[in-house]
Order: structure tokens, then C-alpha cells, then sequence
């Protein structure tokens, strides 16, 4: 017959579409690999925590890390990314660094290329370093203190190219404001305030004291660049390691593969233990698949912001699978901000009528509850020095108080507000969170209404443009913050200090530009003592909550899954909560 | 012919000007509409709290203190003549066809685009030929046995295929064939260093972005072949004592092609230019990856560069599928 052939292809077609149903409804009913390791223990939930977990010395094997999106850059010079601070330490030493730790006791700042902490003189003004002896690059060149010097010239003064990484030295360093930087300024001198009087010698002279420099040559942007090797924003296809790794490969904004650095000297270096033979960097990876791989043991989430929600609820109603997870805290606060130059939010009993009025619990739920945020009531979150635990508008359960509220309301002379919300509509925790406190607010005459905006533009264009909040009537918008360096300052400054309201890129949204605050800021990183410090930190945050500008809302919180095969694994406070990826080994 | 080729690329080329242009005029008019500045644009490009020195540099750099027209014509000029960058220290020369440096990395876009397309390639090509057989022969047995089991069940599961998001049956591939039973690789190997490790690891993607097409061919051609089978050429080819065969496909199926052929062009076309939802879910670095980079970071020749690229694909498709139209339909004369 002549219709056979067709019908027989049919037939092994259906057999295929059979077989397909089949593999669709086992999947569903397919249970994950037990996450185990070899011995079959697991060191317990949150055990990275408190301990290293998986402590070793075993050399060998292939690391991988995996990233679901693209880092700023792999240069050191042009990086503002916690994770890449984290991972750059890897190829990039710089003068300081952070000591592998968990939780809070990773915030303990040591040397790194510099031999020792810097030496402060001129009442905090000047900062000096002298170098460790033997340091060399891959290519077995010495490493001197004018490389150091060219390294921090070129990642704050050549903003045209290098964009992305911070300015502090250029907004600290006497003379920054006017020096052009390397590729412009081609005298041989450089920027006058970074000395290098010998190879091993850099001193750094400052406008005002700063008594946490060291905490500023922590950042990636002092590690070693040879001016001779560097090509600009090409330099990150061929970066000279100065770390125990250097690269094999770089694909832009696709994979990056680092190799044994032959020339890193161990005795040189008390912090490294270079145990992997190879480390590969995947970049662009699916989410899901990223959580998969950490749930197998064959990668490590190198972003570090914790699981997604689908694998978070999969990790905890299992019980073995949670115990190989860290919950900690990622150096973040969610808050609200409350524009104090909108009216009536420019009165401070309407702003605190809004502390009353928001009910937490709410906004915490809307979070993804508990493990991903504990409910705040501080700006200076638990694991940044200079906290102390308070509450100035303290509510039975955090569910709000609609009473005192309302009193607040009266006071202000209102007793209906209409305003609006700003919130980053590409993030959905983000305008869940602005959706219950909405409902809050509505409970006592406070009528929000809710304005999305992207959040690639969010400083640039909308909530950090203090003209178009005041045309818009956005007095409240949301927020998260983190610091820069584990310090009350670091953390505060950029969001409450007068001076650095911007008009455009703007992160104090509050606004708020208090002579005390600003002077307290002034006063704290003047002041050497470290415990004195940390205490005007406490001051600082008090008087901010006394003025109401900020709505704390939950300390962020990340859960990590922690792969069974990797050794060393320590949750680190320094980098928001990641594990800390300087010492990280393999099993496989 | 030769004629019709030249001036079709001439339109083509109309066409890519015109559509860079709304291109450009949407990046940067629409925004300022909403009144954002120069300024702020520059800001996007720059670290946490720049300094206004800062902004004003990156401005400078990226040629946002130009005209608007002036910001065009450079970009045309690139992509015929070539351009000069300024990467710190030195300069460098992008040879033509130069789409410019991406505004926040500072990297040359022609070259990413370049290495991206032999992923998004493959991935649609594999795809591609999956389809089109099992769309096609689905619908032919169809339409051949109307209202039976096989046309019932096919005809289902086609639905089925269509309705299912690629998230979904991505993420089921991936959880069957690399998760629980891992017998297709993980990380793209190109088809020039080993085939077989090539179509190893694109066989997943193919097969759910396969499984999302064929439903569609498989209807378009069910419902053509129906048409056709009952014109009178088919009774007259019948009656001529040609085998059954013969009759379905060289009469048939030939005639049922001409709506499958215009479809598949646009639909390859389109995948040529960033399968976009496919590529996140497996992971794979196309063009519809970079296509996502460039909207997410608001990069301008980023966008660019994947626009004109897709667009470029779509045009060659549409030229691919007139000219097919004269070789499957002898009515159809190019002139």
C-alpha cells in the first residue's frame, strides 16, 4: 500500500511523543541527589557562620564559580562589585585586606601587599605602607610601591575610560581635585600627594584625617598595575597577576579561567593557600541552573546573594538539604526613605507618624519572610561596628501602631497625606514590600500611591534626582543599602551626610542634610580611637531615627547553599555575607 | 535574477538605516521626553556617587555632548569607514564594520557580535531542522488520516507544545538530561572543534525550542495539506495512476509549502537575531544574550549592534524565501 511508509512514521512518532509524556511526569515526581558529601555529614545549617567549615589543606582539582549575571569589570581598577572585591583577591593583592573569618570576625582587617597596617601621622592625614619584600608578579618582575601609586592613579583619575569602580581616593587625596590622571598627565611626578620616596615605601597625604584609611586600600583599586603593561579597559583581556592565581583565559562576559600563579611567592603571602590546580569562572548562567549545580557540589554561586525563591522553599522542608545552607546577614538594611524637602514629610511628626504606621511584619512577609530579613529598627545594620540595638518607635509585634499614629498625625496637623512611593519595578520583593507598607499607611489617612521605576535608572533618573522627586510628590521611596567597608562610616556616610546630596546618582534620598549628622560624620572619621569611634556611629543613628528620616525595615538576610565539596567555606561579614573566596578548595 | 537581488539589497539597506535611526531616536528622545539630561545618561555609565568631573569625562568620552545628528552620523561613519577609540592610553583603530564601544565597558561590539553568532546560529539551526521534519510530517500524516487517533494525539500534543512557556519545558530538559540523568554536557562546544560534543550539548536546547515551533508547522501544514488534498490536481494525479506517494509529496505537500516557506523565514530570521528566552535558560553566551546585556546596562551600541543584526537576518530571510517561492511554486516569476 502506498500509505505504509507514512503510517509507519507515524507510528515511531507517537512512540517518541509517548515516551516524552512519560519523561515529563517522572520528572516531576524526581527527587534531587542527596546533597552529602563523601563521608556523608554535613557540618550543620549555618555552620559557616560560626567556624570554617571543611577546613583543608588539600591541593588539587578544578573550582568553578558560577554567576547569573556579569560582573563590572575582572580589573581591579574598575570594579565596584562586593563579589569581585571577594574573587579579585584571587589575581589582585591589595595593600590590605580582610582575614578569612566568619561572620563578624571577618571584618578584622590584616596586610596584604603592605607588610603591615599603615602608619597614620599628621593627626590621620597621612598614611604610610611599607610593602612586603620578594612580592612579584607572574611574570616574575618585582613589585614596587610606584606600581601601586600607577594603580590607584588610574582607577580615580581616568574616569573617562575606567568609570566604574569608586572615587574615594580622588574625593580624599590632597590635590585629587585637579589632577588629570595618567593618561592625560604624562609627567613623570604623577599625583604629589602619593609619595613612593623607595620601591617598597608609599605614603598617601590626605585633605582631612581619615582614620580609616586602611579600610580604603582594602579596595581592589591599590593592587598592582606595571604602567607598562596597562592598556586601559583592554587591561582586563591582560591583567598581571599579583595574587596566587593569574588568568588562562578571559572571554568577555562569558568565562574566565585562572591557573596556579607559578611566581606567587607562599612565603610572601600568609594569607593564600592556592589549593585549586585551576579556578573557572562562568558568567551569564541561568539562575536555576546555577542553584542546581551548588545543590551537586559541581559550583560555587559566586554573586553570593543567596538561592532562588523555587530552591529556598525546595531547601527548606528538607532538612538535609538545610543543614548545608548559611543564613547570615548580608551587610544590608531595607529601608524606607522619607523625603524630608516634600511636603508635609519636611514636619517630623508626619514622618514619624509613618514609623508608627507601617507594620513590619507585613513588609517582612513580603520579603520572603525570616531568612531573608530580620525586622529593623536601626539604620546601622547588627553585623557593621557601631550598632547597638534600639528602637525608637517601638510597636507591639512590629505590626504597627495606627493609634500613635494618628496622634503623630495631629500633630503635624494633618489628618490625610497624599503621596507617592517609589519603588524598582524589576525588583518584585521590592514592590510587594511598598504594597504592604501602602496598606499600612492607608490604615491612618496616609494615601501612597505606587510609582515603579526601573532600577538601572533609579539614581540616575528618578528617586536620586531630588528635582524630580520634589515635581513628582515622592516622599517615600524604598531603599537597600550596604556598605562599602565594614564601618559605620562606610555605611553611613553616602546616605546621611548633607554633603553628598548629588543632584542626579543621589543616595541620601532622605535628603536629609542635618548640621549635627554631618558634623558627627566629620568628627567620627577624625577620630582614632576605635571604640570612640564606633560609638559617635551609634550617635549618628540614634539622632537620624530621633529625626525620623529613615524607616528601618529589615536587616537583609542570605541564604546560602553550601557545596559539599568545596573545603574552607566561611560566611564573612566583610563581603555582605558571601563566603569568603580567597582559601576555597575542592574535593572533586 | 541579478536584478532582482540588487534591488532588493538596496531596499535592505534603506531599511537598515531606517531602522538605526529609530533606534537611535528611541534611546535617546524618548527618555528626554521624560525629561532625563545628558548628564544623567552619563551617570548610568559610572560608579556609585561620581564626582561631576566624572560626568562630564564619561559625557565627553562616550560623544554624548554632541548633537544628536552628530552622535548618528559617527555611528554610520563606523560602521562604514572604521573608527578611532580611546582606551586610556593608547588608541585603537575599529576597523569597519565598526559598531562602536560599549558604553560601559568600553569593549568593541562587532567582535562580541561576532563570536555570538555561531551559538544563536547553531542553537536555531539544530532547532531549525527539528521542527521542520517532525512539524511537517506530523502534519502531513495529519492531514492524510483526519479525525483518527494519530491525528487526535498529534494534533495534542502540537498544543500542548505551543502552550508550554520555554522556561518550562527549558528547565524540565535541563532537570532530566543534565540534572537526574546527565547524558547531554553542559557548556556549548563549538561545531568546528567537535561535532559531536556539539550537537551533545545543543541537543536539549534544540529539542524544547523544536518542541515550541513543530506544534505550529505541524497545524500550518495539517490545515494546508486538508486544502490541498482535495483540489482537483490531486484527483487528476490520482486518476493519472501515480503512486500515493508521489502524489502527497510532490503534489501535495508541494503546494501546501508556500505558507510554511514565507513562516519559516521570518521565524529563522527572528531566532537568528537572539532566541533570547532559550539562551537564558540553557545558559548559552548568543546574541540574544548580549541583546539582554545591552537593554539591562541601557548600552546604546549594544542594542544597536543586535537591532541591525536581526534586522539584517530578517531581510536575508525574506530575500531566502521569495527566491524559494519560484523554486517550489512555478507561478511565481522573479521580475
Amino acid at each position: 500500500m502506498e500509505g505504509n511508509p507514512p503510517i509507519m512514521r507515524r507510528s515511531a512518532l507517537a512512540a517518541v511523543a509517548a515516551i516524552g509524556s512519560v519523561s515529563l511526569l517522572l520528572a516531576g515526581c524526581s527527587k534531587a541527589d542527596d546533597n552529602k558529601n563523601d563521608n556523608g555529614k554535613s557540618a550543620g545549617a549555618n555552620a559557616a557562620t560560626k567556624d570554617v567549615v571543611n577546613a583543608s589543606s588539600k591541593k588539587g582539582g578544578t573550582l568553578t564559580y558560577e554567576l547569573s549575571d556579569v560582573p563590572d569589570s575582572f580589573d581591579p581598577g574598575n570594579t565596584y562589585y562586593a563579589y569581585m572585591y571577594n574573587l579579585s583577591r584571587l589575581w589582585a593583592r591589595p595593600l590590605m585586606t580582610f582575614e578569612p573569618g566568619p561572620g563578624e570576625k571577618g571584618n578584622t582587617l590584616v596586610p596584604d601587599l603592605a607588610a603591615s597596617k599603615g602608619v597614620p601621622s599628621d593627626g590621620g592625614k597621612t598614611w604610610t605602607y611599607k610593602l612586603r619584600s620578594g612580592l612579584k608578579y607572574q611574570d616574575g618582575t618585582a613589585i614596587t610601591s610606584k606600581d601601586v601609586k600607577y594603580a590607584v592613579e588610574r582607577s580615580n583619575f581616568a574616569r573617562d575610560v575606567l568609570s566604574l569602580g569608586p572615587n574615594y581616593f580622588q574625593q580624599f587625596l590632597a590635590g585629587g581635585d585637579k589632577y588629570k590622571g595618567p593618561y592625560k598627565d604624562k609627567s613623570a611626578k604623577g599625583l604629589s600627594s602619593i609619595e613612593t620616596p623607595d620601591d617598597t615605601t608609599i605614603v598617601f597625604h590626605l585633605k582631612q584625617a581619615f582614620q580609616e584609611f586602611d579600610y580604603l586600600v582594602a579596595a581592589p583599586q591599590t593592587a598592582p598595575v606595571p604602567q607598562a603593561k596597562d592598556k586601559g579597559v583592554d587591561y582586563v583581556k591582560s591583567i598581571v597577576s599579583s595574587g596566587s592565581y593569574k588568568f588562562q583565559s578571559y572571554d568577555e562576559g562569558k568565562q574566565a579561567v585562572l591557573v596556579r600563579n607559578e611566581n606567587w611567592d607562599p612565603k610572601t603571602d600568609p594569607l593564600r593557600k592556592q589549593l585549586p590546580d585551576k579556578i573557572v569562572v562562568k558568567l551569564k548562567v541561568n539562575p536555576e541552573t546555577v542553584d542546581q549545580d551548588v545543590l551537586a557540589g559541581n559550583a560555587i554561586d559566586l554573586g553570593g546573594t543567596g538561592v532562588q525563591a523555587a530552591t529556598q522553599a525546595k531547601i527548606l522542608n528538607d532538612s538535609s538539604m538545610k543543614a548545608n545552607t548559611d543564613n547570615t546577614y548580608g551587610g544590608r538594611l531595607v529601608y524606607l526613605a522619607i523625603n524630608t524637602t516634600v511636603k508635609p514629610f519636611d514636619n517630623v511628626a508626619c514622618r514619624k507618624a509613618v514609623q508608627y504606621a507601617i507594620d513590619k511584619v507585613s513588609v517582612q512577609t513580603a520579603e520572603g519572610g525570616p531568612i531573608r530579613g530580620e525586622i529593623a529598627s536601626t539604620v546601622l545594620p547588627p553585623d557593621i561596628p557601631g550598632y547597638a540595638k534600639a528602637d525608637a518607635y517601638a510597636t507591639a509585634g512590629n505590626k504597627g501602631d495606627a493609634a500613635k499614629a494618628k496622634e503623630q498625625l495631629k500633630a503635624c496637623g494633618k489628618t490625610a497625606i497624599t503621596t507617592n512611593i517609589s519603588a524598582r519595578s524589576d525588583r518584585p520583593q521590592e514592590i510587594d514590600a511598598a504594597t504592604a507598607i501602602i496598606a499600612s499607611l492607608k490604615k491612618v489617612g496616609i494615601n501612597a500611591n505606587l510609582k515603579q521605576f526601573p532600577s538601572g535608572k533609579y539614581f540616575t533618573d528618578y528617586a536620586g534626582v531630588p528635582k524630580f522627586t520634589q515635581q513628582q510628590n515622592i516622599g517615600l521611596m524604598m531603599m537597600q543599602w550596604g556598605a562599602d567597608w565594614p564601618s559605620g562610616y562606610g555605611f553611613l556616610q553616602q546616605i546621611l551626610n548633607g554633603k553628598a546630596i548629588s543632584q542626579s546618582g543621589n543616595t541620601n534620598l532622605s535628603q536629609y542634610n542635618d548640621k549635627d549628622v554631618n558634623a558627627l560624620l566629620e568628627k567620627a572619621i577624625a577620630t582614632q580611637d576605635t571604640t570612640e569611634r564606633n560609638s559617635l556611629y551609634t550617635q549618628i543613628d540614634k539622632k537620624t531615627m530621633d529625626d525620623a528620616v529613615i524607616v528601618p525595615l529589615a536587616y537583609f538576610k542570605v541564604l546560602l547553599a553550601r557545596p559539599q565539596n568545596a573545603t574552607n567555606v566561611v560566611s564573612t561579614a566583610a563581603f555582605s555575607g558571601q563566603y569568603d573566596y580567597l582559601n576555597i578548595g575542592t574535593t572533586k | 535574477m541579478i536584478s532582482y537581488i540588487l534591488r532588493r539589497t538596496f531596499a535592505a539597506v534603506i531599511l537598515l538605516l531606517v531602522v538605526s535611526a529609530v533606534t537611535f531616536a528611541i534611546f535617546f528622545l524618548l527618555p528626554r521626553l521624560a525629561g532625563q539630561t545628558a548628564d544623567q545618561l552619563a551617570t548610568q555609565y559610572l560608579g556609585k556617587s561620581p564626582s561631576k568631573a566624572d560626568i562630564l569625562a564619561v559625557k565627553h568620552n562616550l560623544g554624548l555632548d554632541q548633537p544628536l545628528y552628530v552622535q548618528y552620523w559617527h555611528f554610520i561613519k563606523g560602521i562604514v569607514a572604521g573608527a578611532t577609540y580611546d582606551l586610556g592610553p593608547t588608541t585603537v583603530h575599529c576597523n569597519a564594520p565598526c559598531f562602536g564601544y560599549s558604553f560601559k565597558t568600553h569593549q568593541a561590539v562587532w567582535p562580541e557580535l561576532t563570536s555570538r553568532i555561531p551559538i544563536t546560529g547553531s542553537l536555531a539551526a539544530g532547532a531549525a531542522v527539528l521542527w521542520l521534519l517532525s512539524g511537517v510530517a506530523v502534519g502531513v500524516v495529519s492531514a492524510l488520516k483526519p479525525r483518527s487517533f494519530f491525528d487526535r494525539a498529534f494534533m495534542g500534543v502540537a498544543l500542548a507544545g505551543v502552550s508550554l512557556p520555554m522556561f518550562f519545558t527549558g528547565q524540565l530538559a535541563i532537570l532530566l538530561f543534565r540534572v537526574q540523568w546527565p547524558i547531554f554536557g553542559r557548556d556549548y562546544v563549538p561545531f568546528t572543534e567537535n561535532p559531536s560534543q556539539w550537537a551533545n550539548t545543543l541537543f536539549p536546547a534544540w529539542c524544547s525550542l523544536a518542541l515550541l515551533y513543530s506544534a505550529i508547522y505541524a497545524r500550518l501544514t495539517r490545515s494546508g495539506m486538508l486544502e490541498t488534498m482535495n483540489e482537483d490536481f490531486i484527483r487528476t494525479a490520482r486518476a493519472k495512476g501515480l503512486r500515493e506517494r508521489k502524489v502527497v509529496v510532490r503534489h501535495g505537500l508541494r503546494a501546501a509549502l508556500t505558507p510554511i516557506i514565507t513562516v519559516f523565514g521570518m521565524d529563522l530570521g527572528l531566532l537568528l537575531g537572539g532566541a533570547v528566552i532559550t539562551e537564558y535558560v540553557f545558559s548559552l553566551h548568543g546574541v540574544g544574550e548580549y541583546a539582554v546585556q545591552g537593554i539591562t546596562d541601557n548600552d546604546l551600541p549594544k542594542i544597536l549592534g543586535v537591532t541591525l543584526l536581526a534586522a539584517f537576518f530578517v531581510v536575508i530571510a525574506n530575500l531566502l524565501v521569495d527566491l524559494l517561492y519560484a523554486a517550489a511554486d512555478p507561478r511565481v516569476r522573479l521580475s
